[in-house]
């Protein structure tokens, strides 16, 4: 049995089996995986925000999808993924409050999966799962042996993407 | 930094001190009320101030995954931002059957009931809160109506944390915990002034 590692918010990490990779508690943020299913190498991001270009401060890249998948991509690549084979799924994204106004700040989480998508998209990496959107936090768990991104929320049963 | 403008990641004990301050009045008048409101005794603790890197919000208020309910209010006027009650869900729901005067056992899920009195109770404590700061620092706050959600903490906090995210890597935690040992009453009282806004409160206090 391998170790879990821990991504925390703004934070990136790789992954190698027997390990597994998680992230805890994504809110409207949203967690990026990408991997390369015959290698076996994957690579977890959690994404706060969906574009460093409107920021001042872009120290932190793994905060960003622009930068952060950018970065998850070229060290993915280090650990000797091959290209042309890496797929992405991606969770998270939820709007926490049901909020009745139309304030842009508060729809953070659609425009954050949004912004996932395209910069995956730009990479030419296809997304084949997806769990986005919604009012609920999700704890996600990524097993590189298998492919298999576990999906945890509250009062629901546990399930795979 | 420049001389007239405090960037929160650059303040000193004594803007730590003045924060603490003002914010141990406000959740003083806050936890006052839910004292009278549940008709019980409530003691708070003196407010932290912490700056928290991202990676650690979560581990504040105890895990990640710990399920709280999360009362949201956004905050306008002279200071801008949000402010957050944070209670465990089990106290949560104790806290409205107390008041509404129903079974405190056989918890779970909330009936709609229990939910609109929940939002009500989070709109006075807050407003209580809200009122003495205004009341201290003399300046206009505008709080939206509550908005609740029930679920992991860190799912929640990173609803504020986006916010500080746009500026750094760290979040400005004035927290607040408060309890009543019998009834284990308890949770926080987190405000999230926008960056510009510390600038605001300092002023009116006559630090800058």
């Amino acid at each position: 049995m391998g170790e879990l590692i821990k991504v925390g918010m703004a934070d990136a990490n790789i992954c190698l089996p027997p390990d597994r990779i998680t992230t805890l508690g994504l809110g409207s943020c949203i967690g990026v995986v990408i991997y390369d299913p015959i290698k076996k190498v994957s690579g977890m991001v959690h994404i706060m925000l969906p574009d460093s270009t409107k920021i001042q401060n872009k120290e932190n890249r793994a905060k960003f999808a622009d930068t952060g998948i950018e970065d998850l991509l070229a060290n993915i690549l280090a650990k000797g993924a091959i290209k042309r084979n890496l797929v992405a799924k991606i969770a998270g994204g939820a709007q926490m409050f049901a909020f009745s106004t139309n304030n842009d700040m508060l729809k953070i989480g659609a425009r954050n999966a949004e912004a996932c998508k395209s910069v995956l998209a730009k990479f030419g990496i296809p997304i084949i799962a997806e769990d986005t959107g919604a009012n609920f936090g999700r704890t996600i768990e990524f097993d590189p042996e298998t492919g298999q991104l576990l999906v945890r929320c509250v009062g629901k049963n546990t399930y795979y993407i | 930094m420049s001389n007239d403008k405090v960037e929160f990641t650059q303040m000193d004990a004594m803007h730590y001190d003045v924060l603490r301050e003002i914010c141990n009045i406000g959740a003083g008048n806050a936890t006052t009320a839910l004292a009278k409101m549940l008709n019980v005794k409530v003691d708070m603790q003196v407010p932290k101030v912490d700056l928290v890197d991202f990676k650690n919000l979560a581990d504040v208020v105890g895990g990640a995954e710990t399920v709280d309910v999360g009362i949201l209010l956004m905050l306008e006027g002279n200071v801008e931002g949000m402010m957050m009650f944070i209670l465990e869900k089990d106290t949560a729901q104790k806290m409205v059957r107390m008041l509404m005067g129903m079974p405190l056992d056989d918890l779970g899920e909330f009936s709609e009931m229990e939910l609109s009195a929940l939002q009500e109770v989070g709109n006075i404590i807050t407003g209580a809160y809200l009122s003495a700061l205004s009341d201290l620092t003399k300046m206009y706050i505008n709080a939206s109506i509550p908005y609740l959600a029930i679920d992991m903490v860190g799912a929640i906090l990173s609803v504020p944390a986006i916010e500080f995210g746009k500026i750094g890597d760290k979040a400005l935690l004035i927290q607040t915990e408060f309890g009543e040992k019998d009834t284990n009453v308890n949770g926080y009282f987190i405000l999230i002034p926008t960056p510009d806004s510390y600038d605001t409160i300092f002023k009116s206090l006559g630090l800058l």
